[in-house]
């Protein structure tokens, strides 16, 4: 759709109602009509606005598809070469660069892969100590954001365009004016940030304008005054959770997946002489809203966020085990707790972001205590060059907002207008200041109010430098060059240093970097992998951008992160606490809070997907299934069964909430496990300015706004909800029944029962005599055996893999309304089931189970194609043939794990130009009408057979690894010639504790699933 | 009762019958036709390029050898087509007023690549990848013809699907021995029959349920 | 197939008593050659005319915008148009029962109602042929591609595939019952060609007609040509439906895996068939005031066919259940209780209702010589039959094997217009044909009248 014409309507509409609030414009009929039109979804298909152009473009497209393969011309193309060719440059074959995504201001370390010039996928950096090769959901989508056709565009003054020159014009102007008063009315305000070049940036405008400060704003921020902390979960025995989901939500989840699953995984696979040293760790989580981290735990305790802080007091052995009510939050208190100073010095106490300092006080001492501090855990000074308490830093802000002291206000990112606290009433306040500046990717709330919006330049479009969350050093370096002018954080803090007028980002970024290499930057000394200084500062240099990082920069290892004098930048207010930020902040914010007393408690939480709201125009996260409801596009409230049958709720229920004297609404959403009493609301929806994708659809919708809840003095949690039903809402979810229905499509034993009899799992099943099938054998001893195994004891059901397969199969968004039909299109699907009785919260235990393509050697859905479009391949693959299929879908009614999906409308953007380079050119983009499926990846088979076959030999184990299996961060999906008994694929299927979905089939599925172990404590069980 | 119709419609009606019937099959064999003609498949036709490149020239009387311009055709899946750069190495010394190279000395003046017609266009659900094919002994000839003798290129193969298989199901009949696969006149040796089975065996030449599964060339 | 006929009553006789050649010629050919039409024939064939201008409607956007229009999705790939692809099919199976099996058994009573039977069967497989296309997601390869043509990819369709069987199954089966019925309407043809007034019709008929002048040679040879055909479609009756039915059987669903579906299909095809058959004599009768010529005793005859098939289709529900329980097979099981307690309850229960319970008034003579009675029951079984195949394709897919893939599946307005599309072409179609074509044999039923028994007895 004509994306243009809608912003030029958008800057009209802004033009005249530039001075009023967003709440009050976002019920103009400009607006209503701007949103409608941006929304795809909302148009039906006879009364559709712009009916005709459907009509030719369907029109059109149907006789393209005629093209495909009947006996008609194909266009004529065009070859375009290069002028002067690149060196390095190979045409057909992709280049792989190191860089980083920075998420929360840490880096999430990757490899980008880039076709001709363009980037198309991203992978973990398999080097990168912070990622191990993994990545999360957040990382692999950031390539469709890249190529959003709805990023801001150009520079822009009161909603006119305007040149980079202006911009720095008018800077310049306000920086004269500024210059006697040393800053009194200059403010910034960032997110979370680690960039040590930005810090020096910052260091050194502050010298120029001592008056100037510079505030901080995560919405996500951990608690103030709790001590950051890096924790080494190899060396984990007992692992306790107090509210903690380390297992997702930013990039140092990546490495603790990695090292938590990678320790269950040896347990599990241990044989019988070495099970002594390889014990399975053990993790209990004590926590509020239902996580991953406590689906995956061994126990867990579900309490209200407000009942944690006594729970942990408990955990400690002071008193407040009292508190509890129901013995088996007693019991439990109790055995953690023993089993914890059963294991001192390889245990772990882990405290939630979201839970009070206090809490995070009492994790750190039991560390102490325990002997466990420098050996699973380490504390230090935080990564962020601006740590300390961001609800005072923003409040202190507008507070000065308010009484008029800011002259010029420059927003470096983030989108406070809409995430901040709803008691600190930004949007008014920002009102109040002479001249605003927003540094955004997207038009968004921010932008829509500010004076100057700058577009920000994308990860991969930027230079730059971030912390990973350990400290390692991470160099960002552009895949491409900015496709709309956007310029990064570094470029406009360049414009209020007079030394680095006219300086572009790579200057800035390597100028500083060289400089610390060069040791004029304090606390800096940079050695080789091997322990050897550099050859050359250009050496040093060439070795950062292709590795991506640089060594030895980990806080463990290197003062560095102490050292690179980052804290001077902190605002006043921030500094205060972030000074002391190792101690355990005293002050107002660490008091204990009261145990809640009357009325419902409510918790606040990002979105698992869209975040606190920034990812809300990222169709791939939008329809990404959230983890346990599978709801996808829409934010729900979680409560439990008994709570929702107490106030007559069930899902689909549209609520109002009032808390605190402000309403909003929100879609209930049952789920089983979570706490009593207690309601969790996710922020990050109900946006009222962003793209075509992520604007609220409704009315309805743009009521999903909870920051409107939520208060500057309790963030993460309180009490005093009340809610009402006020109607009904359509919820689009991928699954519908989370019950097993004594099936085990998900086989589940106790480590200590597998190892006594490894049995235990082939007797879930029956398995049927080999020859009891009428499909011929087929003989694939001359040829590669391909198998994938996924490992249930490993996984997390983080969603990394549909994602990752999502970017490298060019697979369609489709939409909440087709999702809702039961149309979504992954490739893997993560099912979600649950045991235990819904109306008790402990008793329930959750499972995750990834389903791709079972590639099955005696296949259903071959057999039943009229066309052969389905047929199988001689290495056992069921290739699907988009261009045979004429789709008659009996292939996938055939399908007994139901992993076909079949475009039913054309599901593929072929309108958008910016979404072309984004496709990966090694896979058919599918049209309507075809079916389609998990292939394992083929196009990376291919490649690997056809180098291998250039160079006379086989190909090597581990050579060809899937696109879902390199993105998971817990290593729990392997892929392999099981012909080679030697190929780590092969030594897994042997397992006892392999086995086939449905194997009673006698599918013989490829696929094979590892069963997940658990470790109960005896005690408990 | 009055006659209908005149004696002769029996006739007639006995005729129309045939005529009928070849009618049909005279329509088929238009349809059948037209999907294998040259208007469909592009085989053997002509298309007018920015710059009457010959290959005739270049190729066979210069001797210029393939892998000169097309540089990548032994490790990527496109043979690239050359960069302006590699027709100036040596237009900048000689023909450097010809007017015919006038496109050439524009785009390399003014940085604008040129913008060729495709000629051997495969759909884009095809991946064809000719490291592979260069590697295990398919003549370039054996595709793309003599270019040596052809002042304008064109596409010597149908290309299509029949056509492909039939190297991939008997590739026997079809290789040469590497070290001939640039030479645009090497003949295969007339009286040796498995002359062809010794390479594939030798080359490692994937077996034909390998070369004819369905995602070696698509996916 | 006939019952023993009890002493105490005397069937109804095969054609009201008083008729001559002359009678029945004009009685029948009346209604084709006379320039007006019942208003109640205008009427419906303007309706059913619109009904099928409601299809071209539904076909066209289908085809502009995707399958996605309807209510498919995964796991329930196949919809509406499955369904009424067997629902028609088995409608068409009446007609060639009746004209080849009764004929073949010299069952007399076949005559008055064979002709409208085959029309019935032709337009009843034109509807049915039309789903299996337009269901594919690129119709406009589907309709060639499954086709074996030496082609340019030098590959052949996937001969193992049920679907390819259909193919060749419907497509004779049409073919075969279309020759048949045009055969049969030759004698007709040329009666209609001299009893003509007005030229153009006499040639329009001429033409048709083939030059018949019913002389010896002519008869001899159309009775060979008849008996030939009738041989022929007879094993076409029992295989059409087989094969449909392996489009399920063949596959590994639970409710569809089964080997009750051959015969279980094609009782219940003939069931249905019966019934529409019925569901069109007796408001034809009444309109054209044939009565005469369909008598009480080909509507009973009818309806006791109906009785026996419906007792054949309910022994196969009963079957369908019995396996649930006896194969002991945790899937089998849940599917039979999914399909009686599940999300689709109703559906089952209506259809039993249908399908079993109606037909027992049938057992009552009362009933069966009552033409509202028997139209009643024959509407209700069609309802039951279409319920049928909905039970079979719909609550076996909903929930199979993982029920983390369950879902639902709800017909939309595209499904709605293209199902009633249908039966409107259907409706048009069938009254066409009634206006310009003999709907009963007028050359058979002469042999019905008093005055040709002696032909009767040296006949066929």
């Amino acid at each position: 759709m004509d994306s243009s014409a809608i912003r030029s309507r958008l800057a009209g509409a802004e033009g005249r109602l530039f001075w009023r609030s967003l709440g009050e414009l976002s019920d103009t009929p400009q607006f209503r009509e701007y949103l409608h039109r941006e929304f795809p979804e909302q148009a039906s298909q006879w009364n559709n606005p712009k009916g005709r152009r459907e009509f030719l473009k369907l029109m059109s497209a149907s006789l393209a598809l005629a093209g495909v393969g009947a006996c008609v011309k194909q266009p004529e193309e065009r070859i375009v070469p290069y002028v002067r060719q690149p060196e390095e440059m190979v045409p057909g074959r992709p280049l792989f660069f190191a860089t980083a995504i920075p998420f929360g201001g840490v880096a999430a370390p990757v490899l980008v892969e880039s076709h001709e010039g363009h980037p198309t996928k991203v992978e973990g950096n398999p080097q990168h100590p912070a990622a191990l090769g993994g990545s999360d959901i957040f990382a692999q989508a950031s390539i469709l954001t890249l190529y959003d056709p709805d990023r801001l565009q150009s520079i822009r003054f009161r909603s006119e365009v305007r040149g980079w020159g202006d911009f720095f014009s008018a800077m310049k102007g306000q920086l004269g004016a500024q210059r006697p008063r040393q800053g009194a009315g200059l403010r910034f305000l960032t997110e979370r940030l680690t960039s040590a070049s930005a810090a020096e940036q910052i260091a050194t405008i502050k010298q120029a304008y001592p008056q100037a400060k510079w505030h901080v704003w995560d919405p996500t921020a951990k608690a103030a005054g709790a001590p950051s902390a890096t924790y080494d979960f190899t060396k984990a025995d007992v692992v306790v959770t107090l509210d903690a989901d380390f297992l997702t939500g930013g990039p140092a989840a990546i490495r603790y997946t990695r090292d938590f699953a990678g320790r269950r995984r040896a347990a599990a696979d241990a044989e019988a002489a070495e099970a002594a040293e390889h014990v399975m760790n053990r993790l209990y989580a004590i926590e509020s809203t239902p996580t991953l981290t406590g689906a995956k735990a061994d126990h867990r305790l579900p309490l209200r966020a407000s009942e944690i802080a006594a729970a942990a007091q408990a955990l400690s052995g002071g008193n407040g085990s009292g508190t509890f009510s129901n013995s088996a939050a007693q019991a439990f208190i109790a055995a953690a707790a023993k089993d914890l100073q059963a294991h001192r010095g390889r245990s772990l106490v882990v405290a939630g972001d979201y839970q009070p300092a206090a809490v995070h006080a009492i994790a750190r001492q039991m560390n102490e205590a325990l002997g466990n501090v420098g050996v699973t855990v380490t504390y230090g000074p935080s990564v962020d060059i601006n740590a300390g308490d961001h609800a005072a830093s923003l409040r202190e802000l507008t507070q000065a907002m308010h009484s008029g002291q800011v002259d010029l206000l420059v927003i470096l990112g983030g989108n406070p207008v809409f995430t901040a606290p709803a008691d600190l009433h930004f949007d008014v306040a920002l009102t109040k200041v002479a001249l605003s500046v927003s540094l955004s990717m997207f038009p968004d709330e921010t932008a829509f109010v500010t004076h100057w919006n700058v577009p920000e330049a994308h990860p991969l479009e930027s230079w730059g430098d971030a912390r990973a969350f350990d400290g390692t050093v991470t160099v960002m370096q552009p895949l491409i060059a900015p496709l709309y002018d956007g310029k990064t954080l570094q470029e406009v803090l360049a414009v209020f240093i007079d030394a680095q007028t006219g300086k572009n980002a790579h200057d800035l970024v390597k100028e500083f970097w060289t400089r610390a290499y060069a040791g004029t930057v304090p606390g800096w000394t940079f050695t080789d992998p091997t322990g050897q200084p550099f050859k050359s500062a250009d050496s040093f240099w060439r070795h950062v951008l292709h590795d991506g990082w640089i060594t030895g920069t980990a806080a463990a290892e290197n003062g560095g992160r102490r050292a690179e004098g980052g804290n001077v930048a902190t605002s006043d207010a921030v500094a205060s606490t972030s000074a002391q930020a190792p101690a355990i902040a005293p002050g107002p914010s660490s008091a204990l809070p009261p145990p809640s007393s009357s009325g419902l408690e409510i918790i606040f939480r990002p979105d698992p997907m869209i975040w606190d709201g920034r990812f809300a125009n990222n169709g791939w996260l939008q329809e990404l299934p959230k983890p346990f409801t599978k709801i996808t596009w829409d934010p729900t409230a979680w409560m439990s069964a008994n709570l929702a049958k107490e106030k007559g709720l069930i899902d689909g229920d549209l609520v109002e909430l009032r808390y605190r004297g402000n309403t909003a609404k929100l879609p209930v959403a049952v789920v089983p496990g979570h706490p009593e009493q207690s309601v969790t609301v996710f922020y990050g929806y109900g946006r009222q300015v962003t793209g075509r994708v992520g604007s609220s659809a409704d009315a309805t919708a743009r009521e999903f706004d909870v920051y409107k809840l939520r208060t500057s003095d309790a963030l993460h949690f309180g009490t005093g909800l009340e809610i009402a039903k006020v109607g009904r809402y359509l919820l689009a979810r991928t699954q519908e029944h989370h019950l097993m229905e004594d099936r085990h499509p998900v086989r589940i034993a106790t480590v200590e029962e597998y190892r006594k009899d490894p049995e235990v799992i082939a007797r879930f099943g029956e398995r049927p005599p080999r020859t009891l099938t009428m499909i011929p054998d087929w003989d694939y001893s001359q040829h590669y055996k391909w198998g994938l195994s996924i490992d249930l004891t490993s996984c997390t059901g983080c969603n990394t893999c549909t994602i990752a397969c999502q970017s490298e199969n060019n697979i369609p968004v489709v939409g909440k309304e087709q999702v809702d039909n039961g149309r979504e299109m992954h490739w893997i699907r993560v099912d979600h089931y649950y045991e235990g009785t819904p109306e008790d919260a402990n008793s329930i235990k959750t499972h995750h189970q990834p389903v791709p393509c079972m590639q099955c050697e005696k296949a259903p859905c071959e057999l039943v194609c009229p066309v052969g479009a389905t047929t199988h391949s001689a290495e056992g693959l069921n290739d699907m043939v988009y261009n045979r299929c004429v789709g008659t879908r009996y292939c996938s009614n055939n399908c007994p794990y139901k992993v076909r999906r079949f475009n039913f409308l054309l599901f593929q953007d072929w309108e958008t130009p910016s979404l072309e380079p984004l496709r990966n050119p090694d896979v058919t983009v599918r049209s309507r009408g075809v079916m389609e499926k998990c292939t394992y990846c083929v196009q990376r088979i291919n490649l690997a057979r056809i180098d291998a076959k250039r160079e006379d030999r086989e190909i090597r184990d581990g050579e060809i690894v899937p696109a879902c299996a390199s993105a998971c961060p817990a290593d729990a999906i392997v892929f392999g010639n099981l012909n080679d008994p030697n190929a780590r694929v092969s030594k897994l299927a042997a397992r006892e504790r392999t086995y086939g979905l449905l194997e009673e089939l006698n599918t013989r599925p490829r696929t094979t699933y590892m069963a997940e172990l658990r470790n109960p404590n005896p005690e408990l069980s | 009762m009055s006659q209908v119709f005149h004696r002769s419609t029996n006739i007639w009606s006995k005729v129309s019958i045939v005529l009928g019937l070849a009618f049909v099959t005279f329509l088929a064999w238009i349809v059948v036709s037209l999907s294998w003609s040259g208007y469909v498949t592009g085989q053997s036709v002509t298309v007018d390029q920015p710059v009457q490149f010959s290959h005739a020239h270049h190729v066979g009387s210069m001797g210029i050898d393939c892998r000169y311009c097309h540089t990548t055709v032994e490790e990527s899946p496109f043979a690239n087509i050359p960069p302006t750069k590699t027709c100036m190495n040596c237009h900048s010394q000689i023909w450097t007023s010809a007017p015919i190279l006038e496109p050439v000395r524009a785009s390399f003046r003014d940085n604008t690549p040129l913008r060729w017609t495709r000629v051997h266009d495969l759909p884009d659900f095809v991946y064809f990848n000719h490291s592979i094919h260069v590697a295990k002994g398919v003549g370039c000839v054996t595709c793309h013809g003599r270019v040596d003798r052809m002042p304008l290129m064109l596409q010597e193969n149908s290309l299509q699907m029949s056509w492909c298989l039939n190297c991939h199901r008997n590739p026997d009949q079809y290789i040469r021995p590497r070290d001939q696969v640039f030479s645009m006149t090497y003949e295969r040796p007339a009286n040796d029959p498995d002359f062809g089975k010794r390479l594939v065996t030798e080359y490692k030449i994937a077996d034909v349920k390998q070369l004819t599964s369905c995602s070696t060339c698509h996916r | 197939m006939i019952n023993p006929k009890p002493a105490t009553y005397e069937p109804a006789p095969l054609i009201e008593p008083g008729h001559t050649f002359g009678s029945i010629t004009d009685k029948i050919g009346g209604v084709v050659l006379t320039t007006k039409q019942p208003l109640s024939w205008i009427i419906v064939v303007s309706i059913g005319f619109m009904i099928m201008g409601m299809l071209g409607m539904a076909v066209t956007w289908l085809l502009l915008k995707g399958t996605g229009i309807w209510g498919v999705n995964i796991p329930v790939g196949w919809g509406f148009a499955i369904i009424n692809f067997v629902w028609w099919i088995g409608i068409g199976h009446a007609g060639t029962l009746i004209s080849a099996i009764l004929l073949l058994l010299k069952q007399g009573w076949r005559t008055s109602i064979n002709r409208f039977a085959e029309g019935m069967t032709i337009f009843a497989v034109m509807c049915a042929g039309l789903f299996p296309l337009i269901h594919t997601g690129r119709p406009w390869l589907a309709a060639y591609w499954l086709f074996p043509y030496p082609n340019s990819m030098s590959i052949w369709p996937q001969f193992r595939s049920p679907l390819i069987w259909d193919v060749f199954a419907v497509s004779t089966y049409f073919t075969v019952s279309l020759l048949f019925w045009y055969v049969g309407l030759i004698p007709d043809l040329a009666t209609l060609r001299d009893k003509a007034k007005l030229k153009p019709v006499k040639v329009a008929y001429g033409m048709l007609a083939l030059g018949w002048r019913g002389s010896a040679r002519h008869w001899q040879r159309y009775e060979h040509i008849y008996l030939l055909l009738a041989g022929l479609s007879t094993p076409l009756v029992l295989s059409v439906h087989t094969v449909v039915s392996f489009d399920f059987s063949i596959g590994i669903i639970p409710g569809w895996h089964a080997t009750i579906f051959p015969p279980y299909f094609v009782a219940g095809a003939i069931y249905a068939g019966f019934a529409m058959v019925l569901t069109l004599a007796i408001p034809l009768r009444k309109v054209y005031g044939m009565e005469d010529f369909i008598t009480m005793r080909h509507l009973e005859n009818m309806g006791k066919v109906t009785l026996l098939t419906g007792m054949i289709v309910g022994y196969g529900y009963i079957s369908e259940a019995f396996f649930g329980w006896y194969s002991a097979n945790k899937y089998e099981g849940f599917m039979i209780l999914n399909r009686m307690f599940g999300p689709y309850w109703y559906m089952y229960w209506t259809l039993i209702f249908c399908n079993i319970i109606t037909p027992q008034a049938l057992w009552f003579r009362k009933v069966r010589t009552t033409p509202m009675g028997l139209f009643a029951v024959a509407m209700i079984v069609n309802v039951g039959m279409w319920l049928e195949r909905f039970v079979i394709v719909v609550t076996s897919l909903h929930r199979d094997f993982l029920p983390s893939s369950w879902g639902m599946y709800y017909g939309t307005v595209w499904d709605w217009m293209t199902f009633i599309g249908t039966i409107g072409m259907f409706v048009t179609f069938f009254f066409l044909f009634v206006r310009f074509l003999p709907m009963i044999s007028i050359f058979e039923m002469r042999t019905m009248a008093p005055a040709a028994k002696m032909k009767e007895s040296e006949g066929h």
